[in-house]
Formats: structure tokens, sequence, C-alpha cells
């Protein structure tokens, strides 16, 4: 069996958590917060008082419908809420109000994944367990604050579509971009405003039946979510190796170590006697929801990559400019500025030597947050694109623009860097850099085209960088009457 | 003038409205009479004279006793049971506050079955209610306690809740006047939950008028209860006198032998007396209303398996003491804090909501649900009214029936059918029967069940009724 390891072909679906930023909480008028001092945002409601009933919150619809746009979802005509019923110290009713068989948003897709569906539902209150188990069993005191209980969630749920680690944190970023655009919710994830949990499973390649999975839980970075599947792909991999088979359960992933602990297997799992929440209504969105919800979403990344790649760009330099709206805007504002330049000499002027002079300087700043303006950036690379001034003075010019800010045509006046346009003066220095160097000259003209490089340096050198190099090979063919 | 206590609401409320009745002297002469409970009808009572303040509205001073199923802030909420003994509500009901609103004020919160399971109130933590006409049977139940207090002249109206039959058949088994609305009718927000997509409150009165002007000041959609839809129209005062040019169905399948003949004897008469009134009596089928029982016994414990869940000693109510963790905590509160009776409920309901049981069970019940939802729909389309007895037997012994849960529950037999179906429903004083076994005649109620949200035409033909009916037996000792 070992040899045959490798060829265990990951499958992967993702569970995402996303906290909407609404003002107030999904079933009463508590407002929403971060790091306030627990149990300040409370109410008999979602303190679960007797006799309180929920209300849904309206604003959290349209972020579930928004969600739903942007991912493409087939929305419920009517969707219902159902309660899963728990017993746990972070659940005051002692059941979550959730959504169970007929989610508000269906099928849909995002990139390359398929969504299988995305729910609304109340978040839990935080727990703490004081003692040395760390769990509530055994515990010396369980503590709760009901601050996050409530809070509005959008479950979303993917269908097993990925096939590896890093590919899964790649396209939880994206959904992360794609929600954060939204301005539905922080997504952060270290607040957990944002949680990841993973479905992994492996099976040969080739195979269209799914193994069993196992459920990984809340990693709190992308990066731990990587590194969480892979160590997960890894162990199941091995197991099966060995000839073991893996069991259903639920996982948790440590950072530090590394390693996985079970937090509960098949046979521990809840029944939650799920039932229909009789206390609320039915979901029934009018068309004039569903359109302020498809009217309201702006670009969003993975439409954005298209169109950059339809305007010329490669996939990665799309990539790299779309996902980030501000970078994006940037870029978009750089490329009209400078008309009659290539979207993609822009790009690679945005994606390369401004990232590249923003690393050097050691400034954080994004492109969009430095010193160079999208104007005086599209300025810049006009006054290249017009051969006023050498892509080598270009950079040196950029450079300057980094530090200080500022016009790119006074730096070029300052610096001396305009290129020469007086052919006879270039012809001239060419002509001494011949003189200098016969030994290059003979190669050259016995057909040693790479000999030409000694020369151009020399009047490189002489220019200060401000000649044209094209015209100057040009120019040194022509003076050895080649 | 009548003596001030054996006015109807109606009546005090238009001389207080006139001055020509002291508001402050009308609530505190019921305030003593109430603290003159002997029925263990009261769980607690203001302690203090009404302060006289404005009280403009069409139930201007007038007081009211509320099951201690509605939250009330800053006074003790107990839905009946122990394991919400200290419970102070840090609010108040919504059906409480437009009473309020309507310048009603209340006397004092009424012993009821432990979150309104039972029907006979012997499932309150806090002691049987007993029935004012013969003090060794029991009031009927849940709302015993308001039913008795109104019966037993300890205030002249109440709130009560109804799930399968909590109003109406108290109001039956104390010869007084019961109504409950249409699901959706009043809010229930602030009402403690038994079974949520059952429950309806409403009004224990002496006679339809004063029901009419409880539904009036209480009904109406509520933005905090999203099932709430109040009734078109509103409601006024009944004024019908004859019944001529309506239908009433009498249901086949729900007029068996089961039931006692002092009980078959009244309802008959009371067919008659319709036909006396001008009104036509009707045979109907509602082919699945004889299993609506058992619909009922799965779908309400289910609900309230949920719903209870949350007394657990941590936020509010009763914590048993001892040694151990959170969990142990949960264990020991709830067995110490439910009674036998909700503790059963507990257990089938959470059987019915099983992975695997499922269908069998809340699945084929809400089938069942349906299914005579849409008999009373069909039967609608023939008759204007459907009506039957409110409760099989009178009031029963104390003690008569708790051996045998299934026997009680038999209770609701007539009443559990218009609550699954969501429909409004009445229960009226019909005439006296002497119980099985003779003894002490005592009161039988007359069911009368419409379409939904058809509370006034309901309000209606029970005027006209009671008027032709004359009901004007008291229980001894109480004046009228």
């Amino acid at each position: 069996m070992a040899e045959n390891a490798h060829e265990l072909e990951a499958v992967i679906g993702l569970e995402i958590h996303v906290q909407l930023a609404t003002k107030t909480k999904m079933f009463c008028g508590c407002e929403l917060s971060f790091g306030d001092e627990p149990n300040v945002h409370t109410c008999p409601i979602c303190l679960a008082h007797p006799g309180v009933l929920p209300v849904v919150n309206e604003q959290a619809i349209l972020f579930a419908l928004q969600i739903g746009a942007a991912l493409e979802c087939e929305i419920a005509p009517r969707s219902i809420f159902h309660r899963k019923n728990y017993f746990y110290p972070d659940s005051p009713k002692a059941y979550q109000i959730s959504q169970y068989d007929i989610p508000i948003c269906g099928p849909g897709r995002l990139g390359d994944v398929r969504i299988h569906r995305a729910h609304l539902e109340e978040d839990a209150a935080k727990t703490i367990h004081v003692g040395a188990s760390g769990r509530i069993h055994g515990s010396d005191a369980s503590l709760v604050d009901f601050n996050r209980g409530g809070t509005p969630l959008v479950e979303i749920v993917t269908e097993p579509d990925l096939r590896g680690a890093a590919e899964a944190a790649a396209w939880a970023r994206l959904l992360r971009e794609t929600v954060r655009q939204l301005g539905v919710s922080d997504v952060n994830m270290e607040e957990g405003s944002l949680r990841v949990d993973a479905n992994v499973s492996v099976r040969p390649a080739g195979s269209s039946e799914l193994g069993t999975k196992t459920e990984l839980k809340n990693m709190n970075s992308f990066r731990f979510l990587q590194r969480g599947v892979e160590a997960e792909l890894t162990r199941q991999r091995e197991l099966i190796a060995a000839g073991g088979t893996v069991e259903q359960e639920t996982l948790h992933f440590d950072p530090t170590s590394g390693s996985l602990t079970s937090l509960r297997s098949k046979e521990e799992a809840h029944d939650y006697r799920y039932f229909p929440e009789p206390d609320l209504v039915p979901i029934v969105p009018t068309e004039a929801m569903l359109r302020e919800a498809r009217e309201s979403l702006p670009e969003l990344p993975a439409a954005r990559i298209e169109r950059y790649v339809g305007e010329g760009l490669s996939q990665d330099v799309a990539t790299v400019l779309a996902t980030d709206p501000e970078t994006a805007a940037y870029f978009e504002a750089t490329a009209t500025a400078a008309s009659g330049v290539e979207a993609k000499t822009v790009a690679n002027w945005v994606t390369g030597e401004l990232a590249a002079a923003l690393r050097q300087s050691g400034e954080e700043a994004s492109a969009a947050g430095s010193k160079v303006t999208s104007a005086s950036l599209a300025a810049l690379i006009g006054l290249v694109a017009e051969k006023k001034i050498s892509h080598g003075s270009g950079k040196t010019v950029l450079a300057a623009m980094v530090a200080e800010g500022g016009d790119p045509g006074t730096i070029v006046d300052r610096e001396d860097l305009a290129q020469i346009s007086d052919d006879g003066e270039l012809a001239a220095i060419v002509a001494a850099a011949i003189e200098a160097d016969p030994e290059a000259a003979e190669q050259i003209r016995s057909g040693n085209g790479r000999a030409i490089g000694a020369i151009v340096g020399t009047v490189m050198r002489e220019t200060k960088g401000r000649a044209d190099g094209g015209e100057v090979n040009r120019l040194i063919r022509e003076q050895l009457g080649l | 003038m009548k003596e001030m206590l054996d006015l109807s609401v109606a009546e005090a409320a238009t001389l207080i409205a006139a001055t020509e009745l002291s508001a402050a002297e009308y609530f505190e002469a019921w305030r003593q009479a109430a603290s003159g409970d002997e029925l263990n009808a009261y769980l607690s009572r203001v302690d203090h004279p009404l302060e006289h303040q404005d009280m403009e509205g069409p139930l201007g001073g007038i007081p009211v006793a509320i099951k201690d199923i509605f939250c009330t802030e800053g006074m003790p909420t107990t839905a009946g049971s122990r394991i919400l003994e200290g419970y102070v509500p840090p609010y108040t009901a919504a059906a409480v506050r437009k009473l309020d609103e309507a310048g009603a004020r209340v006397l004092g919160k009424t012993n009821m079955d432990e979150f309104a399971m039972g029907s006979s109130n012997e499932n309150s933590g806090y002691g049987p209610v007993l029935n004012p006409w013969d003090r060794g049977r029991v009031p009927g139940g849940s709302s015993g306690g308001s039913a008795a207090a109104v019966a037993g002249g300890l205030a002249p109206c109440a709130l009560g809740t109804d799930t399968g039959g909590s109003i109406r058949q108290p109001a039956s088994l104390c010869g007084i006047v019961g109504l409950k609305p249409t699901y959706g009718a009043i809010s229930r927000y602030g009402m403690i939950a038994f079974a949520s997509s059952l429950d309806q409150c409403g009004p224990l009165t002496r006679d339809v008028t004063d029901a009419a002007l409880l539904l009036a000041a209480m009904e109406g959609r509520d933005p905090c209860d999203s099932t709430s839809v109040g009734i078109e129209g509103g409601i006024v005062a009944p004024s019908r006198e004859d019944l001529s040019g309506l239908r009433f169905g009498v249901p086949r399948e729900l007029a068996s032998d089961s039931y006692d003949a002092g009980v078959r004897a009244v309802f008959e008469a009371t067919l008659a007396r319709i036909e006396a009134l001008g009104g036509e009596v009707a045979e109907i089928g509602l082919p699945s209303a004889e299993h609506g029982i058992s619909a009922y016994y799965v779908l309400a414990p289910a609900e309230a398996s949920s719903n209870l869940a949350r007394y657990d000693g941590v936020r509010y109510g009763m914590r048993a003491g001892g040694e151990g963790d959170l969990l142990e905590m949960y264990e020991r509160t709830r067995s110490e804090g439910f009674g036998t009776e909700v503790k059963r409920r507990i257990m089938l309901g959470t059987y019915a909501l099983s992975s695997g049981y499922y269908d069998a069970y809340y699945g084929q019940a809400q089938k069942v649900r349906t299914r005579i939802a849409e008999d009373f729909k069909s039967a609608f389309d023939e008759v204007d009214f459907v009506v039957t007895p409110t409760s099989p037997s009178v009031a029963f012994g104390l003690g008569e029936k708790t051996a045998d849960p299934l026997e009680m529950y038999l209770n609701d037999f007539f009443t559990v059918p218009m609550s699954l179906a969501g429909i409004p429903a009445i229960s009226i004083p019909a005439g006296l029967a002497e119980p099985e076994g003779g003894g002490k005649r005592l009161p039988v109620g007359f069911q009368i069940a419409a379409p939904a949200f058809a509370e006034q035409r309901l309000l209606e033909a029970s005027y006209a009724l009671e008027l032709g009916i004359g009901f004007d037996a008291r229980p001894e000792g109480v004046g009228g």
C-alpha cells in the first residue's frame, strides 16, 4: 500500500462562518461589539429570559442576499429557520436558531469552487473554562460572556472542490476579499469575524467517490488553515499507507505544536433534534430586496481578475492587482491617466518597478498608500514611453518619487536625466566610445554581436544613462558600417 | 346600583369613565376580595392600593388577575414552577402592557399547572387550586387559578393562556366565559412558552361582553412577535340578539358516547336553544379531529422540550446547591426544579425529535395537524361555526385522574383540534349537570369555534346564545 500513498488525492471542502457587520444582533436590538467589557451588550432576549421572542434582523437578511449574489447563489424564494438544540453554556436558550433544510442561499460558485449553500444563523456566546482541564468537564468554573451571543452569522459551505492545502488557503483568501468588498463583514480572522473549518479527506487519484472526512475546526489564519490541512492530509495518507482507515471525527489543530487532537468522534456526535423554529415566520425576499442586493454589488475580485485578463494582463499580474480594491483602483487610475500606453505596460510598472522601489525603500506602504500618486506614475510611464527618458532613468526617477513624492518631470530636470535627443551629440559620444575600444569594435565587425555591450556600457556611463539603448545600438552598428 | 363586585367589567368601566364610580375604590374592593383567597388561586397579589394616576382608556381602573405565565416587571413570575422560584422579570409581557395602556391594572398573579402543562391545576409547583363550586374538585387547567379567581369572586376578569384548551376547559369547569383567540391575534411576547406554535393568550371573564372588551384591548400586531398579526377591523362589544341565518356544525367524529351523560344533556339542550334563536344545526365531518390528541401530545411536548431547555439555574430562577461542575449543577437544578408532568413531557418531546424518530412522530403529527386545519376549512364552507362540549365531564375530584396521564390528556379531546388548527374558540357556560356518580350540580361549558380571525362574528353569536341561555348560577357564597 505504501507506494500508493502518493497517489491519494486531497479532497477539501470549507465551511466559513462570516460575522455580519450589522448594527445590532441577529434577533434582538443589542449592539454588536468586539473587545468591550463582558456582558454589557445583553438584553432579556439574548440572555434567553422566559417569554422572550426572536425577531429577525432585516439588515442581516439583506447582507445574506448580497453574499448570495456575490457567490452567484440561487436565492430561496422562501427559507425558514430551525432550532438546533444542544446544552452548552454558550447557548442560553439551549438551542441555536439556524437554517437547516431550506437555507436562504442555495448552490452557487466563486472562482473554480462550487458553493453548496449559505445560510443565516446566530453566533454563540464566548465561554472560558477555568481549571486544569480547560474543558467543561471537571472545570473549577466556567465563565461566559454574552456580548458575542446572537451576533448574525452567514455560514458558507463549499462543495469538496479543493484539491490541496495551498489551493484551499488561496481560495479562502479570495472569499475573504470578496466578502470584505461587499462591506458586510470585518472578515478579521484573529477577532473571529471570519472563521474557517475544513472538511478533509483523501481518495485514490481519479476516483469519483469521497473518502471518510475529518473536520478541522477554527483555524484562525490562512497560514494555519494551510498548515492544518497539510498536517491532516499527511496524517490521513500515512494512516492509509500503514493499512489503517480514517475515522470520521472533529479535530483541533494546534499551530504551535503542529499537532492534531480529536475533539469528538462520530459516536459522540450530537443529536441536535432540529425542528422548524415556531417563533419565526419564513423569509420571503421581495423583488425589491433581491434587486437591492444585486445592484449594491461592487465589482468583485473574481470578476475584476477576469476583466484584467481580457485587457491583456497575465493571470498572475491580474490577480495581484485585482484582489485588493485599493490596488485595483490605483492601477486603473494610472492606466486611465497614462493614455496611449497599454494596460499591460502600466500593470508591469505597478507590480514590477513600483513594487520593487517600495521594497527597496523599506516603505510599508502599498502602491495606493505611497507618495507616488497615480497621476505622477502615469506621467513617468508616459515619459518613458515617449522616450523622453530611458527606462533606466525611469527607475531612478521612481526611486526619488517613492522617497519624496513630486512630479517626475521636475525630477528629470533637476537630475538632468532627459534623454539626449540631439542625434549629433549622441553620435559623437558613440564615435568616441568606438575609438576608445578598438578591440571590441573589431570583434563586433567579425560577427561577435555580444561584444557590443562593452561599447554600449561606455556610452551609458558617459551619458549617465540618458541615452536610449536602442538608439545607441543603432548608432554603433551604423558607425561600424554594419 | 349593583354591589360594586357584582358589576361586570363593562359596567364598571362605564361607571368609572362617567366618574360615577371611583377607580381607586373599585380596585381596592377587589384587592380586599382577592386577599380572601381560600382557593389557592393566587400565587402573588399586589400589596398596595391603586395609586390614583392617569388611567384613561376603555379599561380605566379595572383590576385584572394575570396567569403567572406572563412576565411582569418587578413582580415575581413562576409559570407555576419551582424552577422559576424567585424570578422577577426585567420586562412586562406585551398583552399585559396593552391592558395597562387601556387603563387596566394587575391585581395579582394566578396559580396554574407548571408551564401550562395540565388540565386540573394539580401540576402546579405551588399546590392545586380548588374549584369554587366544590372545593373537593379541580378548577381545570392549566389556567385554573385565573378561572377560579373569576368564578370565585376574587377577580372581575383574568388573563389565561391556551395551548390545547387551557383557557376553555377551566372556564367550562368553573362556569365562566373563556376565549382562545386565533393564533397570532395577540402578541405572545413575554408569555412564557410552552408550545410556541400553539400558545395563545386570551381572557377569562364572567360574560361574553367582557371577553370582547379585553380582547379588543390586547389584540394587534406586535413587532416583538413575528407571528402576531392582530385582528383586522379590531373588536367591538357584541350586540346581536338572535342567531337567524347562522349555521352551527356538530362534528360527528367528536359526537362519541365517551363523555358524560350530564354534559351531553346540556349540550343537546344548547343545540335546541340555538334553533330556538333562529340558528340552524347541522352535522359536519372533521375526519382527522379524533387524531388531534395524539398529534397534540407529540407536537406540544416536542416544542416544550426545546422551550424548557433554558431553565438551567445559570441566569435566573432556582439553582440547586451541591458539589460538582456545571453539567452536574444543570442536572440537579432540572431534577429538583421541574415537576413530574413537565419531566414526562420533556422526555416525550425529546424522543419525538430524536434523529431516526422525527419523521415517525413529529413529521407525522405535523401532517395530522395540517389535515385537521383542512378539515375545519372544509367545514366552514358549510357552516359558520363548529360547536362541541368544551370538556367531556364537569369538574372532577382532586386526585381523581392524577394517576393516569392518558385519562387526564383526554380532557382536551374537544379543545385540541381548534388549537392545532389555530382558529378561535370560546367556551360559554351552558348549564349545570350532576357529575357521573352523583353529587352537587356543576357547570357545563359549550364550545363554539369560528374561522381564523372571525372573532367578532364568534363573539356576536356567543353573545346572542349567552342571552338565550341566561346562565346565572354562581358558586355558593359568591355574589351575583
